[in-house]
């Protein structure tokens, strides 16, 4: 069966011009044109180029929701298998535009995209893990290697062969790990890796470490006799019988609990639920994770001006940085919304 | 988490753990190191009293720390 394949594009690469004719509204042609004529040579007896979708690259920069929308529809109306979008090189608003209508494409129509792009165009780090994204040259002098890497892809997605790694496939790894034998155990591999490093040649990790962001310090508190503190905890402790069923391990949630009636945490309030460490002393006194009874006594005292009536916990342990970081971005709108002032965290 | 709170709510963020290194990799500016894994704010070693003290000298940091001006990520021992 001939698989239906559409292409997406730009004014510029559909012949209407350059930046002059960027604000383009998205329209469709029933034909393969500009780079899809190339695609469509390369894909042979595999599948057809059953239309082009070509929006200007500032139009849909400008006009986001409104691009992707009426792209979507204009590359749905062909009934496509798979969407090649691009190549856009070291373009821009050009590898956004393609990034934004293969990940709206491959999460509506449930099909998958191709682009390309290269390693320094922001489309790659936006939308890599939504779409395949193989690697290019920085201009379109490097048209006829994206092409054909492009086809190769495309080819063997809508045969449903199996790919291998990103790596070896060209494209930008998509954050999916696949589980397989290798033929020789972890040991070794491990040990001739840092042989390799040793003696200065080039090797490849198996398991990246993310790379974490760094952010100036903010202002100190001025009037800590008028500040409200909130108490946040990645310790685990939770109100006895963990009623957000919050994880043990690789939390994908957290908890908020109301403390405005509480001066102490005790076994009978609260407990630990935490799977990285033992919790038998947090049990003992879930204060000695989350500290509310001397940042009670110490608010009584007038050290500083109030503690926040909720608190807000998790388990850190095996959880992902992106949940993490998200947490902490709900957190932090919301106790900035409330005038906190500062925040103790603890973590085990 | 600790990162994500200070950036997004503008606030001083200050985290009391154990593992001093694992703050500084992910992030957090004012770091005040807590007294064992499990129980980073207590000492059950201690009788209570002990405990509380132990918990409250390091709380009594953390309210320094977010008192103090710092220009990078900053480690308070005392």
């Amino acid at each position: 069966m001939t698989r239906r394949v559409v292409c997406y594009i730009n004014q510029f690469f559909a012949g209407m011009g350059g930046e002059e004719q960027a604000h383009v509204p998205p329209s469709a042609r029933p034909e393969a044109v500009g780079p899809a004529m190339q695609i469509q040579s390369l894909l042979g007896e595999e599948a057809v180029v059953v239309g082009t979708v070509i929006c200007g690259d500032s139009y849909y920069g400008e006009h986001l929701e409104e691009a992707r929308a009426e792209c979507v529809r204009l590359i749905g109306e062909f009934k496509p298998d798979l969407l090649v979008a691009g190549p856009a090189f070291n373009a821009g608003r050009y590898g956004v535009a393609c990034g934004d209508i293969c990940s709206a494409v491959t999460g509506t129509l449930r099909i998958p995209s191709i682009t390309g792009m290269y390693k320094e165009n922001p489309g790659v780090e936006l939308y890599s893990p939504k779409t395949f994204i193989v690697k290019t040259s920085d201009s379109a002098r490097g048209m006829k290697d994206a092409l054909g890497a492009i086809s190769a892809l495309a080819v063997k997605i809508l045969k449903g062969t199996p790919l291998g790694a990103a790596e070896d496939e060209g494209y930008f790894p998509r954050g999916i790990r696949k589980n397989f034998f290798h033929e020789t155990n972890g040991a070794k591999r491990a040990v001739d890796m840092l042989l390799r490093k040793l003696a200065g040649e080039p090797f490849s990790t198996e398991y990246e470490m993310p790379v974490f962001r760094r952010i100036p310090p903010a202002e100190p508190v001025k009037d800590l006799k008028n500040a409200t503190i909130a108490l946040v905890s990645s310790g685990g402790i939770v109100p006895r019988g963990n009623p957000d069923h919050i994880r043990v391990s690789s939390a994908e949630s957290y908890g908020v609990y109301d403390i405005s009636r509480l001066d102490d945490l005790t076994p009978e309030n609260f407990e630990s639920i935490h799977g990285g460490y033992d919790r038998v002393w947090a049990n003992e006194d879930p204060d000695r994770v989350l500290p509310l009874d001397i940042m009670r006594e110490m608010e009584r005292e007038g050290v500083f001006g109030k503690l926040y009536d909720h608190v807000f916990t998790t388990t850190g342990t095996g959880t992902a940085v992106a949940h993490a970081e998200r947490f902490g971005q709900e957190i932090g709108e919301r106790l900035k919304k409330d005038g906190v002032d500062a925040v103790i965290l603890t973590s085990t | 988490m600790a990162r994500e709170i200070e950036n997004t709510a503008g606030i001083p963020v200050v985290q009391i753990a154990t593992i001093v290194p694992i703050m500084l990799t992910v992030g957090a500016n004012r770091i005040v190191p807590g007294v064992a894994i499990p129980h980073p704010v207590g000492d059950p070693s201690r009788d209570a009293e002990g405990d509380r003290a132990v918990r409250r000298e390091l709380l009594e940091r953390a309210l320094r720390a977010i008192q103090t001006p710092v220009e990078e990520q900053t480690i308070f021992t005392s």
